[in-house]
């Protein structure tokens, strides 16, 4: 194909191409997503045929083959040597434990409180468009926990008892759960922000200390600090002083997860342009005021997010405090499978079921929630 | 602050003093030094008095003593008559050895998610979605609960098995089996081959970079090393006389019940714990390095893949050779911590019988009731193997970091 | 002073429970009102919260038992479940009062943990558990068998011991936790089970058809499983033991809960010193004299609290055998109050 001419000039019509293909409509649109390509095709079937493969046993097994009523063992064995499945009624049985622990019966609408307390606060703090969000989010922090430390473990004034104490050894379940994530993440806020001043801060001392801290428990396995807090911690007091153990764990938790939160609220900071410091500055304030009154409440905003990957990781790891031998949800489950009046093949599957539909359903949503503020708070500071 | 405020009023001559940040600086440090130092004293006097009081040992002198015990996987010679010291490296090369081949399959598997996350097929795109939350937001121990107890019921049982790879790999609930190589006399020189065909692959890789900088020309370099790494030894082994035999496990079907099924110690074997362990560990921390990978490739920008499909180059070329290389950027530093994150995870061991660091350090702990001596090489295990990973992480960074004209 | 002081403050910012350090911890014990005592986390028989978390059990009994000696009132007591990890850090911190928690008295425990035995409520001996099908009848045929126990208890030890005596190559699968022990044995990841044979009884019960396994005649170890409190108390040191050898006293003198109170009157000078009817015995360890009427009346005598808790009524039918009076030939022999 030589020509001496640099020009082309066409001498015959463009063949008519046919019609593009159809992007709309059901068809449409199965042909762009599905179908593309051969190699598209077979994807689409091997991942209908996994897809199939994982879900249709799980629903035969969680609602099809399901005994949902019944008062013992009895109701939940297999049927005439088939597959069981799944022992609702063994849920049913054992819901208010798993919800309350072994909390007693009577002194359970104090449990209810708090768990509509917090509701009741967390809902319109977590909502943007809600109003009074300093008095709501001090309510929360500070009043909230205070309420629910003495509606929990009760409340003796000068002899006479106004609410009867509960001990800690008999909390467990979803309450131990809720207790440890929200006051690992709500006292490890304070320390957090402050390690993460520290690292940043300019003086060698502080923030060596700082850096140390921060990457000491960010080193280490949670399990290795919750073993620690209940075989070591007792050596460091004194004599006859003595931390109740969930008191211990919540120690070892707020430190582990202080360093977390240190990171994140790092974060935060470093993404405050400098001009913000500097103009604080030039108005003449100090440290303190310019931190309190101007970095951190753009800081924090940024990193809700943050805090509520950090506070998903530490609702899922509140499940390694069964290995030291307390009852959160999962080792309060655990420990109903000990119970030979619902001993039954398909219990510890059920059991399993319940926690993970349970864990799925709180962390799915406040990771939603998180990506939710993510989108929110994608505006401003970005250059 | 309180105190220092309280000082300037009542010494107004010292004023210039208290405002200067050096000196406030200073003050401050000092404070934190000087509360370091007692509550750290007083950690240590009350430990110390405890201990003495309570009459527990303490020091390091129980590392030799032997163990008793004894464990499901050993990497190196360990008996019960081992001592505590033995026993806890034992634990330590099992972590590392589950931390690294979890990390390995959590790569693949996060890798082959976060991009099919980004696939123009619906079907792809929904599991690999709904695979990345369904596995973060369970939590991990319950993984591992569900992949011991679940899967460990659904193998066959332990006088029965499945056979795959042409015979050569067998599955019961007592772990996989596999052939394994035995080194007779005169094996040495297969490593001596393999270690030769690596540095010659080296020094050709860099020979050849060389003259592609300089002339342009590729050279095959994969090709050439992958021969050279597979034929230098093979051609060693059949030259030195084959010195080396594989050892086939040993499936029993006769005899007394108890005997039956594959005999201890024969062929090489992956006990059901760790196989449980780096499913679940793989799996989980898969689903955070797919958010990553995904991520890493989307912050690329699009013209890239427009440019290189204008190029000419095809979808599988763009990903490996254009997008890969890029995202590499924001993917490793996330990618490290979620290293990390996996090889701390591995001390869930201790829920599911794998005798891992924290497993056997708890058994020692036990035996011997020196909590504060068996937290202590805990910790200083982990944290070295963190600072090791991230300094390592931090200089492949480097290399991998764009360079800016 | 300091040392103390700072805690305290912490403590009670914190909300800790931090009392400080009596004279004595039956002071300690008398100040609170209640015994706090060490159980397990669950082992049927023995220490086991049912569903409405009531304590029962043997080990349960004895702690029970201690505070009728001391408060009149056997629910004057609290549990704390321990795992076996951190029983010993507890007991010594003085999170517990005392540790009744199937716990094997040893020298090394007697000795370098600063704690002291009291006694022992319980004589046990590991045993193995095997599937009826395997068609085993003694423990030597079990070589190349995989073991599944507890970590951090004797039994681990033992049955290295054992097997290594005997020649015998086995693999050894160890668990944190008894539960995960019955689960992976009962899906079939190990041959054996080993542990107390009172917990394998216990733990039977847990399985999926009870009626396929069965224990082997061989016990392989000494396993004397007894109340322990902290060394250097001597008084309630004291109160531990002689609650142990009250109940066991009152087997052996046929007093029971049910005629405790006409048993007052009886003329048998043993019956009259051990109720408090002659002398003034329970002055001398710091209680009032019917301390041990007040354990038979509320918790009842060895005999009783086995019968209730562990006996061949109950689902784990263990038959008395070596925990039999020494006069009906086992071992149990208490010192005379006297």
């Amino acid at each position: 194909m030589s020509t001496n001419s640099v020009f082309e000039v066409r001498t015959e019509e463009a063949p008519t191409l046919p019609a593009p293909v159809s992007t709309s409509g059901v068809i449409g649109w199965m042909r762009a997503n599905l179908f593309s390509s051969i190699g598209n095709t077979v994807l689409t079937v091997i991942g209908v045929l996994i897809a199939y493969s994982l879900i249709a046993p799980l629903i035969q097994f969680a609602l099809i083959d399901a005994v949902w009523t019944g008062d013992n063992r009895e109701a939940c064995l297999p049927q005439d040597g088939g597959h069981s499945g799944a022992c609702w009624a063994y849920v049913e049985a054992y819901f208010p434990q798993f919800i309350y622990g072994r909390y007693p019966t009577e002194e359970i609408w104090r449990v209810n409180i708090v768990y509509f307390l917090f509701a009741a606060l967390l809902v319109p703090l977590a909502m943007p468009s809600m109003p009074f969000k300093r008095t709501n989010a001090l309510l929360f922090l500070v009043a909230f926990p205070i309420v629910a430390y003495f509606l929990l473990t009760g409340l003796v004034i000068g002899g006479t008892v106004i609410l009867p104490i509960v001990e800690t050894a008999v909390w467990g379940g979803l309450l131990v759960t809720l207790v440890i994530a929200v006051t690992g993440i709500v006292a490890s806020l304070p320390l957090g922000i402050a390690l993460a001043l520290g690292r940043r801060s300019k003086m060698p001392v502080i923030k060596l200390v700082s850096i140390i801290f921060i990457e000491f428990w960010r080193g280490v396995p949670l399990i290795t600090v919750l073993f620690m807090s209940s075989v070591m911690l007792p050596l460091f007091l004194p004599e006859g002083v003595t931390f109740d153990k969930l008191l211990r764990v919540l120690i070892g938790v707020t430190l582990f997860s202080a360093a977390y939160m240190a990171e994140v609220v790092r974060g935060g900071l470093q993404a405050i342009p400098k001009g913000q410091y500097e103009g604080a500055m030039a108005l003449g304030l100090r440290f303190w005021p310019m931190m309190y009154l101007i970095i951190l409440p753009q800081a924090l905003k940024l990193v809700i997010p943050g805090i509520v990957n950090t506070f998903i990781g530490l609702f899922k790891d509140t499940t390694l405090v069964l290995i030291v031998g307390m009852f959160d949800l999962l080792g309060q489950i655990q420990s109903s499978f000990t119970d030979p009046t619902w001993s039954t093949p398909s219990q510890g599957h059920t059991g399993y079921l319940f926690a993970a539909i349970v864990f799925f359903v709180f962390c799915f949503g406040m990771s939603r929630y998180s990506i939710f503020m993510e989108k929110k708070l994608h505006t401003g500071h970005k250059r | 602050m309180a105190v220092m405020e309280q000082d300037s009023a009542q010494a107004p001559a010292r004023a210039s003093l208290v405002n200067d940040p050096k000196v406030r600086g200073l003050f401050y440090q000092v404070l934190l030094i000087g509360t370091l130092i007692f509550f750290g004293y007083f950690i240590v006097s009350n430990t110390i008095a405890n201990l003495e009081r309570q009459n527990i040992a303490s020091g390091w002198g129980f590392l030799d003593i032997s163990a008793g015990f004894g464990t499901s996987q050993a990497l190196v010679d360990y008996t019960e008559s081992s001592s505590y010291g033995r026993a806890i490296f034992v634990g330590f090369l099992n972590t590392l050895f589950v931390a690294v081949v979890g990390i390995f399959f959590a790569t693949i598997i996060g890798f082959i998610v976060g991009i099919a996350r980004l696939s123009n097929n619906w079907v792809v795109r929904q599991i690999s979605y709904w695979y990345v939350e369904l596995v973060r937001n369970v939590p991990l121990l319950l993984q591992i609960f569900f992949w011991y107890f679940a899967v460990l019921r659904a193998v066959p049982d332990k006088r029965d098995k499945w056979s795959f790879g042409f015979e050569n790999f067998h599955l019961n609930i007592t772990g996989l089996y596999g052939p394994k190589p035995v080194w007779e006399p005169g094996s040495a020189f297969i490593g001596y081959a393999l270690i030769i065909a690596i540095a010659a692959t080296f020094f050709i890789a860099k020979w050849a970079k060389k003259r592609q900088d300089a002339t342009g020309q590729q050279f095959p370099i994969f090709r050439t090393a992958l021969g050279l790494i597979i034929c230098l030894p093979v051609i060693t082994y059949l030259m030195t006389g084959m010195p080396m035999y594989l050892e086939h496990p040993n499936f029993v079907e006769e005899g007394p019940i108890l005997r039956r099924g594959f005999e201890l110690g024969v062929g090489a074997r992956l006990i059901p714990e760790f196989l449980a362990l780096t499913a679940a560990l793989a799996i989980y921390t898969a689903a955070f390095i797919a958010e990553i990978v995904r991520a890493g490739i989307q912050a690329v920008n699009h013209g890239q893949t427009e440019a290189a499909h204008a190029l000419g180059l095809r979808n599988s070329p763009t990903l490996r050779l254009v997008i890969i290389p890029q995202a590499m950027r924001v993917i490793i530093p996330p990618l490290t911590s979620q290293y990390l994150n996996l090889t701390k995870n591995s001390s869930l061991a201790v829920a599911i019988a794998y005798p891992d660091l924290v497993s056997m350090g708890g058994t020692v702990l036990n035996q011997t009731g020196q909590a504060i001596e068996i937290i202590a090489i805990w910790m200083a295990v982990y944290l070295s193997l963190s600072l090791i990973t991230s300094a390592f992480m931090n200089w492949y960074n480097q290399r991998m970091a764009l360079v800016e004209r | 002073m300091t040392n103390k002081f700072l805690p305290l403050v912490l403590g009670a910012a914190l909300g800790a429970t931090a009392t400080a350090a009596s004279a004595t911890t039956l002071e300690d014990i008398k100040g609170k009102g209640f015994i706090q005592c060490g159980v397990s986390q669950g082992l049927p028989g023995f220490s086991n919260p049912d569903a409405q978390g009531n304590w029962t059990g043997l080990d349960v009994d004895l702690c029970r038992a201690m505070a009728s000696a001391v408060f009149g009132d056997a629910e004057a007591v609290k549990f704390t479940p321990l795992s076996a990890k951190e029983r010993f850090t507890a007991l010594q911190s003085g999170e517990v009062d005392v540790l009744s928690r199937n716990t094997t008295w040893t020298m090394s425990r007697d000795t370098q943990l600063g704690l002291n035995f009291a006694g022992v409520n319980y004589y046990d001996g590991q045993g193995f558990m095997v599937r009826k099908d395997l068609g085993v009848t003694s423990a030597l045929e079990l070589s190349g068998a995989s073991v599944c126990t507890n970590t951090g208890t004797t039994t681990e030890l033992n049955v290295a011991d054992y097997f290594r005596a005997n020649n015998m190559p086995y693999e050894i699968v160890a668990f944190e936790k008894a539960d995960e022990v019955v689960a992976a044995y009962d899906a079939g990841r190990c041959d054996v089970y080993t542990t107390d044979a009172s917990g394998l009884y216990a733990q039977r019960l847990k399985l999926t058809n009870p009626g396929d396994h069965m224990v082997l005649p061989e016990i392989i170890s000494k396993e004397p499983l007894g109340p322990v409190v902290r060394q250097g108390d001597d008084e309630w040191f004291n109160i531990a033991k002689w609650t142990l050898n009250a109940m066991i006293n009152a087997e052996e003198l046929g007093v029971t809960s049910a005629n405790v109170d006409e048993m007052k009157g009886s003329d048998n000078p043993s019956i009259k010193r051990l109720l408090g009817v002659d002398g003034a015995f329970g002055e001398g360890i710091g209680l009032s004299n019917d301390w041990a009427y007040n354990i038979i009346k509320n918790v009842g005598n060895y005999e009783e609290s086995f019968n209730a808790n562990v006996g061949p009524d109950t689902p784990l039918g263990i038959s008395r055998g070596v925990n039999a009076l020494w006069s009906d030939g086992g071992f149990l022999y208490a010192a005379p109050v006297r």
